[in-house]
């Protein structure tokens, strides 16, 4: 208790001595000096170095700048702020300078509402652990897109999907504040980037368990992920997680923003030609991500088989693994705590005899949802015959991988020919 | 004794209330109220039945010059054939009524309503500078386009009655027809 007790005072005056020197550079206000820093500087949004970006798969367009995750290089659960994937849609980031920016609560509200970036710091906060997902990562397109400059076939096809530990204010207690009206029932909003990404939320789901954050993994929300605030909606579609979040207004109806009616709806043959939208949450998916595709088992013996795992719609309970395309199949150990819509880590301890083999992982989440292999998933939206057998521009795609082993070790992509 | 017994009520009630509204929703003391006036210099999110429409109009002739003046060196001449989206299916009279499938789906014929227009070249558009077009302006562009695309005469004027009541040809083209949340029971990946 006396350790504990002494120790505590020691940081609190160690914080007091270093809350003097950021108020001392003129941070000023008065945060500063209660030992919070007044002026959360955000990291480099762009790397000066060029093997960074080659780390990232970078690639830029006139409307485009996209980073993959490379899924294949760490461990845990945590993906490193600057690993995160982006996928921007402008040529440039915004350059916010959050001592101006604000957010607005507006529309059918009884208190329209404007918020600094202090007053969302003095607000309860939440740290959660989340993935956010582009919708539509691990598309079947990228498979054969794909090339080395973008990393390996696991970045590049399903490294559009990171997972943090993001900070921030719950939405609900932002929407009391400001008094929802009873006819209320959707959310549109948008972020300060120059094309004002837009996109919106149902109400219940941004009551339930959305929040801005200012803080991931420990640290400012980076420029290329948001700074200074972005929209977090756990589980759902990527672009629900609306960047540089500027205005919020409280709506009856859904408002179908270019991004959900047009760029983000899906035409499946199941559904007669008719487009397939507002698909809100991501099902149970799962990815090896060593051995992957690209890589070369160095030799006969142990192998330890890992990766992640993750839904929509809660916490996975279960992966299996099958190292014979699915004949037979065996349970991996989960990493823990188990967070809630967050990558799950996977391990399987393997024996290779230096046999053929192919490597598969099944997730099951707390819903008893459980992934579907890519045959599963085609049958259920309508796409058979020859067109089963190429890639298509179809998206919100959770089946599973197949990763073939040969008998020199190396690992393939074998999504179209298992 | 009665009066002792009132004296120890009335203060638990009187604390009582402000407990109870403290749950609720407690005092934070932070934010703005923002004016009808501030609201209206930055909302333009534009409804599907036009709600968000600011004052303006635009025409047909008046969006030919601006496109080819701020549109046509990305998107092609009429928005046919250019490095990025293609805009256009159907010719002027003759709207594409579908099937909309992978790029058929960048025209502007596609959208189910013909507000999301105004509203995404009002804040996305030109990529160079968004933001940077007046409102007349945007009311001309989504006129042309909907005239090249067959969907409105030559004639047609844009504003904010007008633009609302455009009958979209692929108006009833998604699935679910009107979003719903929670979805209807189907896995989630559906």
């Amino acid at each position: 208790m006396d350790s504990k007790g002494s120790g505590r005072r020691q940081f609190l005056k160690h914080a007091g001595a270093l809350a003097g020197v950021a108020a001392g550079a003129g941070a000023g206000a008065e945060w500063a000096a209660k030992g919070q820093s007044a002026k959360p500087e955000p990291h480099a949004q762009e790397p000066q170095d060029h093997r960074e970006l080659l780390r990232r798969g970078a690639r830029f367009s006139v409307d485009h700048i996209t980073y993959y995750t490379p899924l294949q290089d760490y461990g845990g659960i945590i993906t490193p702020a600057s690993l995160h994937f982006v996928q921007y849609h402008a040529s440039h980031f915004p350059d916010i300078d959050a001592a101006q920016h604000r957010l607005t609560i507006h529309g059918l509200v009884d208190r329209p509402i404007s918020f600094s970036m202090d007053d969302l710091k003095r607000l309860p906060s939440v740290s959660r652990v989340h993935f956010v997902e582009c919708h539509a990562n691990s598309s079947l397109m990228i498979h054969t897109q794909g090339n080395q400059n973008m990393g390996l076939p696991v970045q590049f096809i399903h490294g559009m999907a990171s997972c943090s530990e993001w900070t921030g204010v719950p939405l609900s207690v932002l929407l009391n504040m400001a008094g929802v009206k009873k006819e209320a029932s959707w959310l549109v909003y948008e972020g300060a980037d120059p094309g004002k990404f837009s996109h919106t939320v149902p109400l219940e789901k941004a009551m339930d368990d959305c929040f801005v954050a200012y803080g991931q993994n420990g640290e400012t929300v980076r420029v290329e992920q948001g700074y200074p605030i972005r929209m977090i909606v756990p589980g759902w579609q990527g672009p629900h997680n609306v960047k540089y979040l500027s205005h919020i207004k409280v709506v009856d109806q859904p408002y179908h923003t270019w991004n959900e009616s047009m760029n983000h709806s899906v035409a499946r043959p199941d559904i007669g030609g008719k487009a397939r939208w507002y698909q809100f949450q991501w099902g149970p998916k799962s990815v090896i991500t060593r051995p992957s595709a690209g890589m070369a088992i160095p030799g006969k013996g142990y192998v330890q088989i890992t990766g992640l795992a993750w839904s929509g719609g809660g916490k996975v309970s279960k992966v299996d693994i099958s190292v014979d395309g699915g004949a037979t199949w065996k349970e991996a150990k989960l990493q823990t705590p188990v967070h809630t819509k967050a990558h799950t880590r996977f391990t399987f301890d393997w024996n290779w005899e230096g046999q053929e083999a192919m490597l598969l992982s099944r997730c099951t989440d707390d819903q008893g949802e459980v992934q579907p292999s890519r045959a599963e998933l085609y049958s259920h939206w309508g796409i058979t015959g020859a067109e089963a057998q190429k890639p298509n521009r179809a998206i919100h795609f959770n089946a599973m991988q197949p990763w073939s082993v040969a008998r020199d070790g190396s690992v393939h992509d074998a999504m179209f020919t298992s | 004794m009665r009066c002792s017994l009132l004296s120890l009520l009335v203060p638990a009630v009187v604390l009582a209330a402000p407990a109870a509204a403290l749950a609720q929703s407690p005092t934070y003391n932070v934010g703005k109220p923002l004016s009808q006036e501030e609201i209206q210099s930055f909302d333009f999110m534009i409804g599907p039945e036009g709600q968000g429409l600011p004052a303006g109009r635009g025409t047909v002739k008046e969006g030919e010059a601006i496109f080819a003046k701020r549109c046509e060196v990305c998107h092609g001449q009429n928005g046919e054939k250019g490095v990025l989206r293609r805009l256009t299916l159907g010719t002027p009279g003759k709207p594409y009524r579908g099937p909309f499938k992978a790029d058929e789906k960048d025209s502007i014929a596609y959208y189910p309503y013909a507000t999301i227009a105004w509203d995404y070249i009002n804040r996305a558009m030109p990529v160079p500078k968004p933001g940077s077009l007046t409102h007349d302006e945007v009311y001309s562009l989504v006129a042309f386009l909907l005239y090249r695309n067959g969907i409105i005469q030559e004639t047609d004027v844009m504003d904010a009655k007008s633009l609302p009541k455009v009958e979209m040809p692929n108006r009833h083209g998604f699935i679910p027809e009107v979003p719903v949340y929670p979805p209807e029971k189907k896995p989630s990946w559906w």
